[in-house]
């Protein structure tokens, strides 16, 4: 059991960090710019693609630093011939256009690498098991993503609250238009934000890539766990992102370790009962429920704090 | 006394008219509806119709709430696919216990299916506007189709839960066995449903939406509660939704998952928009257009989601008030008589254009076969994808048609700026 609750923390943090390095982006845009980058989750996998595609060219290490600023590039792109266009048309129709991109950059990337996943394998460098914890290995690529995603978010801490650039990002989080009238180019800050952004998401894809699967659908799949994310963390408050990121990582890899349900419990139900919803209920596993309990805890949230655990703001 | 009587005439004769173009409409589209499968009366496009009918009234209930109250939602296909459930449920039961109810019938259990699940999570949901009730929608979504993997005695699982609509009692000697008599139920709905969606929009409550809409603070100061409006107007939409979902389950005598999923989501919102919200004949337009290309494009190319993302990104960038925006913007030009100062150089314009959309065709299908080697045939012409021929021909149509087509759409413009100036100057443009 202590084997266990060790293992799954570790696994927890690291997926809540992961989780953290798209949050971190999607918060400061959406805050900045109110734009729910729906394409967020396509540029983590942009990431991962990118990752894959460069190791097997040049190599992992070469991959690691120019695969971001590829995707980082992409998304300036993104913002200054997409975003920038359509801002006169409101906040919908951006969010529709992310919705578009998303949609387009999926059906791209399962166009040129399949729909199927492909061989994106840790670096022979860190293919090793780094500590052992009661009887399990932990490999040490999962240390060396534990340990990015730290030094991400200490750079990511410190050139927000320590440097002049932060101070203008932070100012333009809250009130754009004086940033604006104080001589700063509001829209350059915006594209170098949302490329930043990007590629942070194009970091977790090109780390996260070779221990999870890197595949046409992984956008899909993260996209809605994300929108959970920040809104459970409250809308625009990166703090909250934080800590509902690693709330979530944890719980997601707490569920997934888990085999009971209601039947080991209680025992099984009368089988003359016959099936019936509550059958189901009762034999569905904690493992099995997994997917949907971070959609169970948006409802809740939503019902008891509609702004969210730091949110400051209902909207 | 003449002087005053002859305005009033005027008016009534211009009201009745207008009542008569109206009324006109529905008709021609009623009549539409029972001719077309006369006219083509082969099995395809039978189902195909069918689909169409059901896209319809889906994408008119989504504008419900994305063109009526401005709610955008990332999880409409949630009450499409409960009432489809409900549906197939309701017709097992019936059919099993031999009650007198009839098929025509059970896409009002679809429909009551998905308003009573809008009853249930819509108060939650429409607590706000905007951004956060789309993030919420898609949550919901997401929600209810992992939740239906679990629950399988009720949602069957991966393989979904089938149903026999030839099982339940005959009307009039229909047994709603062949595909024609299920054309003309589905009919029948489209015709129902979308006048009933049409008259709500003619209500206080649709006004009282569209001011929600507009400007929900307003709405409080006259004494509304937006919350109300917005949870109402769920509700509806919820309601027709479940009836489309309803259809589908006579039609494909199946409800699966999928019926829940986001990609079902996703279409009704490319549906609605690429139409036009703002219109209500807009959806309709959508409906046809994408699920015609559905269709179409799945036997053409592998890639046919794609078409549709770039479709959706250039209505969104360039035309957000869809085709039915494009239509109607033309409507004071040509009551002014000055649309022929724009054919010109729509004509113009039309050629780089399509040069354009060909060069990204090509380079799509390129990429797309460039590792199976399978041979592009686009419109007649062969092109291989391995060969730089053809890359050079698909690089000299993007890029040329691009910087051609952008000269020409800039006089679009301004041949555009030309005859609404004349048009201002004779009272037709506001």
């Amino acid at each position: 059991m202590a084997e266990l609750i060790v293992i799954s923390t570790l696994n927890g943090v690291l997926f809540g960090m992961l989780l953290f390095l798209l949050s971190s982006g999607l918060t400061v845009i959406f805050s900045m710019m109110g734009v729910l980058n729906f394409a967020h989750a396509s540029f983590y996998m942009l990431g991962a693609f990118f990752g894959f595609q460069l190791t097997r060219w040049i190599g992992f290490w070469p991959a690691l630093v120019i695969a971001p600023l590829l995707v980082g590039v992409v998304g300036m792109g993104v913002e200054r011939y997409g975003l920038r266009n359509t801002h006169k048309h409101g906040h919908v129709a951006e969010l529709l256009l992310t919705f578009g991109l998303a949609f387009a950059i999926e059906e791209i990337v399962s166009m040129i690498w399949g729909k199927s996943p492909v061989d994106y394998r840790v670096p022979a460098a860190l293919d090793f098991p780094a500590i052992t914890v009661f009887s399990t290995n932990y490999p040490a690529y999962k240390i060396f993503m534990l340990v990015v995603s730290v030094v991400i978010f200490i750079a990511l801490l410190v050139t927000l609250k320590r440097t002049r650039v932060g101070l203008i990002v932070q100012a333009a989080l809250t009130h754009p238009s004086m940033v604006g009238h104080l001589g700063h180019n509001v829209g350059r800050v915006f594209m170098l934000v949302f490329g930043v952004g990007s590629a942070l998401a194009g970091l977790a894809g090109v780390i996260a890539g070779p221990s999870l699967v890197t595949q046409s659908d992984m956008a899909a799949l993260l996209g809605p766990i994300l929108f959970v994310v920040i809104v459970f963390g409250g809308l625009g408050s990166l703090p909250g992102a934080f800590i509902a990121s690693l709330l979530i990582g944890l719980i997601q890899t707490f569920a997934v370790a888990l085999n009971g349900s209601l039947a080991s419990v209680f025992g099984p139900l009368d089988p003359s009962l016959g099936a019936s919803p509550l059958t189901d209920i009762w034999n569905v596993t904690i493992a099995q429920i997994a997917p949907i309990l971070p959609y169970l805890l948006l409802v809740l949230v939503l019902i008891f704090r509609p702004m969210g655990l730091l949110g400051t703001r209902e909207s | 006394m003449s002087n005053a009587a002859i305005p009033t005439s005027a008016a009534a004769k211009e009201e009745s008219a207008s009542a008569l173009s109206f009324y006109g409409i529905w008709l021609i589209a009623a009549a539409a509806l029972v001719v077309l499968p006369l006219i083509f009366s082969s099995g395809g496009s039978l189902t195909s119709f069918s689909l169409i009918g059901i896209a319809i009234i889906f994408a008119l209930s989504y504008n419900i709430l994305l063109g009526q109250t401005g709610l955008l939602s990332f999880g409409h296909a949630v009450q499409y696919g409960l009432g489809g459930f409900l549906a197939v449920h309701a017709m097992n039961a019936v059919a099993s216990h031999n009650w007198p109810i009839p098929l025509p019938v059970i896409p009002l259990v679809g429909g009551i299916g998905g308003m009573a699940f809008a009853l249930l999570v819509g108060w939650v949901m429409t607590k706000r506007a905007g951004t956060v009730f789309a993030m919420i929608s898609l949550g919901i979504g997401e929600l209810v189709a992992s939740s239906s993997l679990i629950l399988r005695s009720v949602f069957g699982g991966e393989s979904g839960i089938t149903t026999d609509r030839t099982s339940l009692m005959p009307l009039f000697g229909w047994t709603f066995g062949p595909q024609i008599q299920v054309y003309y139920l589905i009919a029948f709905w489209v015709m129902i449903s979308a006048i009933a969606m049409y008259a709500l929009t003619r209500t206080p409550l649709g006004r009282i939406c569209n001011a929600v809409r507009d400007n929900p603070e307003r709405v409080e100061f006259i004494g509304y509660d937006p919350h109300v409006v917005r949870y109402l107007a769920y509700m509806f939409a919820g309601f027709f939704a479940g009836i489309a979902g309803g259809l589908t389950a006579i039609n494909f005598e199946i409800a699966n998952s999928a019926y829940l999923g986001a990609t079902q989501s996703g279409l009704v919102l490319f549906s609605a928009f690429i139409g036009g919200t703002a219109y209500f004949f807009g959806p309709i337009l959508g409906a046809i257009l994408v699920t015609y290309l559905q269709l179409g494009l799945t036997n053409v190319t592998s890639v046919w989601q794609l078409y549709f993302g770039i479709i959706f990104i250039a209505i969104v960038m360039f035309a957000p008030g869809g085709i039915a925006g494009i239509l109607m913007k033309h409507r004071p030009l040509i009551r002014a008589g000055t649309l022929r100062f724009v054919i010109p150089s729509y004509l113009v314009a039309a050629i780089p254009t399509l040069a354009l959309a060909l060069g990204i065709i090509l380079t799509i299908e390129t990429v797309a076969r460039f590792s199976g080697g399978d041979a592009i045939n686009l419109f007649g012409i062969p092109f291989a994808a391995t060969a730089p021929t053809t890359w050079v021909t698909a690089a000299v149509l993007l890029v040329g048609g691009f910087l051609v087509a952008r000269i020409t759409w800039r006089r679009i413009a301004e041949a555009w700026d030309r005859a609404a100036t004349v048009a201002r100057d004779r009272g037709y443009l506001a």
